[in-house]
């Protein structure tokens, strides 16, 4: 099995844990994995809140470079994902686009190359069974609180992978197939405010403060994320969180793939987990796993 | 005789400008409400989602453009996702921010559209978005000097924060993109 690979933005930088842990997990699966060559950024919020057209010719032109004999591509960014998403149901529909999108980046681009997110790849793809044939060290007792976000599994009929957008199960499926402990609780998908941590603070602060008081009410042990935009909002600003709101939450943001990694077997380094703001050391201490 | 009043005189000129770019009739929307019940941001707005959709179907193109709502719509597609009538309200609000910027609307939320457009234009310059000069553009445009600098030095000794910016490979083609795109928005707004 071999994809292409799109890291995107983040996880060259502030989520690089997340780059680290996928290219980990999926070596340990034996999934490979390729970096497209020369990608560019794919716009992200800003690219389709101002501009329509923008919004399709930045994805359409990594995608173009992809290797067409790849199974597809790769995408963790849930913002990246969603993106490109959207550009090829667009782009396979509309041959005014498509044209429009020539005419400004010059790439031939018909939308075709499927884009999968890694939880999608490991889960439906690789599939639970294989996983758990590869576990060496289960996650027992480790409470998890899986939290999809928004893009993930929204709009439905461009993002989701079959799972429910109200209350989606794959990650919880995974986590329970790494032998941790699932926790059932109802904010699965609400918003983190991520396309507003940089300019509403306030209000990314507010909707990630609930997530956080919610997974902490169900005893989670840390929260599971599949976004770098999730995640840096529940981690990296949790200490701002606990100034303003009078809380001490002490919840580690962990990405799946580096809970995959740990039920491999690697070692905590290699999957980025120092690389937090709050770090999972003594909960890792705590569950045996580090 | 029975008052007859021609479809296209209550029909107003903004509704068929939206229409046209949306794809979709506004008219769709019965107000049910749902979106504004599962919107996460529509404590802090000031019209709910519905009453944005009321005011396009009526045609009230200032209220609508000027208004602080379709700035602070955090894309989240719950609304989307939930609407009985299947309208797609976060995209709806990209075409307004769309709309309200080639007016040259000033949005109430001015930070929100001048983060963007530092954003892209880190984008356009290096391929990919150069961070560590983001966050300082953002600081310095926006006179919040101070923000978020006590998250940098953690970030930055992680070695996440690079101090140079990417070098992404035919970023120069990108930029004649960008001007393309402007070219094009400007002779079809």
């Amino acid at each position: 099995m071999k994809y292409a690979y799109y890291p995107g933005c983040s996880l060259h930088s502030t989520a690089k844990e997340f780059d680290m842990s996928t290219k980990a997990a999926f070596r340990g699966l034996g999934i490979g994995l390729e970096e497209v060559q020369d990608w560019v950024c794919c716009g992200a919020s800003s690219a389709h809140m101002t501009s329509e057209i923008l919004s399709h010719v930045l994805p359409a032109k990594t995608l173009a470079g992809v290797d067409r004999d790849a199974k597809g591509v790769v995408v963790p960014c849930i913002a990246c994902y969603s993106r490109f998403r959207i550009t090829n149901a667009a782009l396979q529909e509309d041959p005014e686009l498509r044209a429009q999108v020539k005419s400004a980046v010059g790439v031939t681009y018909e939308g075709k190359i499927p884009v999968v997110h890694p939880l999608d790849v490991v889960v439906n793809d690789y599939g639970l069974d294989a996983v758990r044939e590869k576990v060496s060290k289960e996650l027992t007792g480790l409470r998890v609180a899986s939290y999809y976000g928004c893009l993930l599994t929204r709009p439905p009929e461009i993002n989701s992978f079959d799972d429910d957008p109200e209350n989606p199960t794959s990650m919880d499926d995974l986590a329970t197939a790494l032998g941790a402990e699932v926790v059932d609780w109802p904010y699965k998908t609400e918003c983190c405010g991520a396309s507003l941590s940089f300019t509403r603070t306030d209000i990314a602060l507010r909707l990630s403060h609930d997530i956080l008081t919610m997974a902490a009410d169900e005893d989670a042990d840390c929260i599971a994320v599949a976004c770098p935009m999730c995640q840096s909002n529940l981690d990296l600003r949790q200490r701002a969180i606990n100034r303003k709101y009078g809380t001490s939450f002490d919840i580690p943001i962990v990405y799946f793939t580096q809970l995959i990694g740990l039920a491999l077997g690697i070692a905590p380094r290699e999957l980025g987990l120092h690389l937090h703001s709050v770090n999972p050391k003594n909960l890792l201490k705590k569950k045996a796993l580090a | 005789m029975g008052l007859s009043v021609p479809a296209c005189e209550i029909r107003p000129a903004f509704t068929d400008e939206v229409e046209q770019v949306f794809g979709q009739r506004v008219s769709e929307c019965y107000q049910c409400g749902k979106c504004s019940a599962g919107c996460p941001v529509c404590v802090d707005m000031d019209f709910p989602p519905h009453q944005i959709l009321r005011g396009l179907q009526l045609g009230m193109e200032d209220v609508v453009l000027n208004s602080r709502s379709i700035w602070l719509c955090a894309s989240c597609e719950t609304c989307s996702t939930r609407c009985p009538q299947e309208v797609d309200l976060a995209r709806l609000m990209d075409v307004l921010r769309q709309m309200a910027l080639a007016k040259g609307i000033k949005a109430p939320e001015r930070d929100i559209p001048l983060f963007h457009s530092i954003f892209l234009s880190s984008l356009r310059r290096f391929g990919r978005i150069f961070e560590l000069e983001l966050m300082g553009m953002r600081n310095m445009r926006s006179g919040h000097f101070f923000k978020d600098v006590l998250l940098a030095p953690g970030i930055f000794l992680k070695g996440k924060l690079g101090l140079l910016p990417p070098r992404t490979r035919g970023r120069r083609g990108l930029r004649r993109a960008f001007a393309k795109i402007r070219d094009m928005e400007r002779k079809t707004p």
